[in-house]
């Protein structure tokens, strides 16, 4: 049985002048699948989301995401997707159900179907005691819940999560991935980027980039035993640190 | 005499418990880690050692002085590294450093012995104003700061947060090695994973420490029976193995599952048992617990209550 593919790239390049922030990525990424897209501080995730989002244009590659190619239907891709973030994703000074109302005007939702999301919503996340309140007051938990459905108001194909949980809870972080793991049980695609590595345990195939480059893809487990470490955190500073070896061979 | 030593330290911010009776002591030439999430108090519990908050009730000392009494003998012996980054953005890293030596009134030469092996790491850089340092290099600049003055106790706010795999390792080596000069280390992370690096942890939530061990004493204190299961589909097992009547908890945790149970079974008892759900199973194993297991279970046991 072969699996619908709903992002696909081909040697996606991004230069700005001489310097390739994004260099020649090829991956595929099926429907319902976590997949989670890793790297250090500047080896190139951003440029890539960017891209994919369509927020930035491509310089090289071939690339569709939900069907839709990257160069000529990027409004269409905007209506197929949604983004979440740590940093921003919900207006703090708006009740949850104003935030739903707020962002299901945004992606253009009837008025009705936006009442029946909010009391859809509400009662899902048992939110319906503070819908009234402002979200800088409720627990960062629900908080994040309630972003992710915000991000899935208009039932997209894909979630972009940037950096979804930092530095939270652990009990959070596992209630999240579980809303993530049912909406992937769902159908829905997942992309996630995060420099967490024990974060990255929790994804179905995962991608490292280092300069630029996809350095290595698999699922966490095949990449554990391919680098013959216990942890992807030992993945990723073995990666890290044959990429120094190499470059500065090349600079002696 | 202890680095740190602290009694009933409470405060609070609106009726809310920001720090509820914490106790704790670190002695010189001890790594000390806070581990807990945001909002846990670690921030608070800081900046009253440091001498930069009162303490509502309870007492503390660092390096032997008391933390109201004597404030200003403690700002000579400790140094402190905020969570958020402290430096002057503009200022060069040799600058930065230089100013710090120059206002606890001594220079960069005069203790090059305790910074040499960090600041080396930096020095190529140091013409580099600060704000543009990659953030592994701001930890470490950071750092060289916090020691110029040669301090008895260092205070660390979550160092590693934010800061890549590879840095974080090479500033807990770091770390490691200052403890072999006999500093008294407190340092908070919100990564259990890295409670292994440290002498003794407490793990602190909502202001209250659940438990303080070696990592060893805290791992060892898990007496519940605990499995690891990979399946193909999380949610749905998930979901299944809490209908069972064995489990005390069912939480994913990476590529698997974490099942706690009420009594002890064997691999296979759980497996026939999940497949009586349809679900298809790749490995059930039993496992020791980590640090983190400890605290899921610590403080679900708290909210119950």
């Amino acid at each position: 049985m072969s699996r619908e593919i709903v992002i696909k790239t081909d040697a996606l390049t991004k230069k700005f002048g001489d310097f390739a922030a994004v260099d020649e990525i090829s991956f595929e990424v099926t429907k319902g699948e976590i997949f989670g897209f890793l790297g250090a501080n500047g080896a190139g995730k951003t440029t890539a989301i960017k891209m994919l989002i369509g927020l930035s244009r491509p310089t090289s590659g071939e690339a569709t995401v939900a069907g839709y190619d990257l160069y000529k239907e990027t409004e269409r891709i905007k209506k197929r997707i949604g983004y979440m973030s740590q940093k921003f994703s919900l207006y703090n000074d708006l009740t949850p159900q104003e935030n739903i109302k707020f962002f299901g005007g945004i992606y253009s939702l009837s008025r009705k179907s936006i009442k029946e999301k909010t009391q859809e919503i509400l009662e899902k996340l048992d939110l319906v005691d503070v819908a009234n309140t402002p979200v800088s007051t409720i627990p960062l938990g629900w908080k994040q819940r309630l972003a992710f459905a915000v991000a899935t108001l208009h039932d997209p194909e894909i979630v972009f999560l940037d950096e979804p949980t930092g530095g939270v809870d652990p009990m959070v972080r596992r209630q999240f991935w579980e809303t993530i793991y049912e909406a992937s049980d769902n159908g829905k695609t997942i992309f996630v980027t995060t420099h967490y590595m024990d974060e990255a345990e929790y994804c179905h195939r995962i991608s490292i980039m280092v300069a630029g480059k996809i350095a290595a893809l698999d699922t966490p487990d095949s990449l554990k035993k391919q680098f013959e470490v216990e942890s992807m955190d030992e993945v990723f500073v073995k990666l890290v640190r044959r990429n120094e070896n190499t470059t500065s061979k090349i600079s002696k | 005499m202890s680095a740190i030593y602290t009694e009933r330290i409470t405060k609070m911010y609106n009726k809310v418990h920001a720090l509820n009776g914490l106790s704790i002591h670190v002695d010189h030439g001890e790594i000390f880690g806070l581990i807990g999430p945001d909002g846990a108090g670690k921030s608070t519990f800081f900046r009253i050692l440091t001498t930069l908050l009162l303490a509502d009730s309870g007492m503390a000392t660092v390096a032997g002085h008391d933390v109201v009494k004597e404030y200003k003998e403690i700002r000579k012996k400790v140094g402190y590294m905020p969570g958020k980054f402290s430096l002057y953005q503009d200022l060069s890293v040799e600058e930065n450093l230089t100013f710090f030596a120059t206002i606890f009134g001594t220079t960069i030469k005069q203790n090059y012995d305790l910074v040499k092996e960090i600041y080396e790491q930096i020095e190529p850089f140091k013409e580099r104003p600060a704000g543009k340092l990659s953030g592994g290099m701001k930890q470490k600049l950071a750092l060289c700061c916090a020691l110029i003055h040669k301090p008895e106790v260092l205070f660390l706010d979550e160092p590693t947060t934010g800061v890549d795999t590879v840095s974080r390792r090479e500033f807990w080596d770091m770390l490691a090695s200052l403890k072999e000069k006999g500093i008294g280390i407190l340092v908070s992370t919100p990564y259990m994973d890295e409670a292994g690096r440290c002498d003794r942890i407490g793990l602190l939530q909502e202001g209250k420490l659940l438990k303080a061990d070696t990592p060893k004493g805290i791992i060892d204190g898990f007496k519940k029976s605990l499995y690891a299961i990979k399946t193909e589909s999380t949610y749905k097992t998930l979901l299944f193995l809490r209908k069972q009547e064995f489990t005390e908890s069912a939480l994913p945790f990476g590529e698997y599952i974490h099942l706690s149970t009420k009594w002890k079974l064997n691999e296979n008892q759980i497996l026939s048992k999940l497949k009586e759900g349809n679900l298809i199973i790749k490995e059930v194993k039993r496992i020791i617990a980590t640090v983190e297991d400890v605290f899921l279970d610590l403080s679900s046991k708290k909210s119950t209550i």
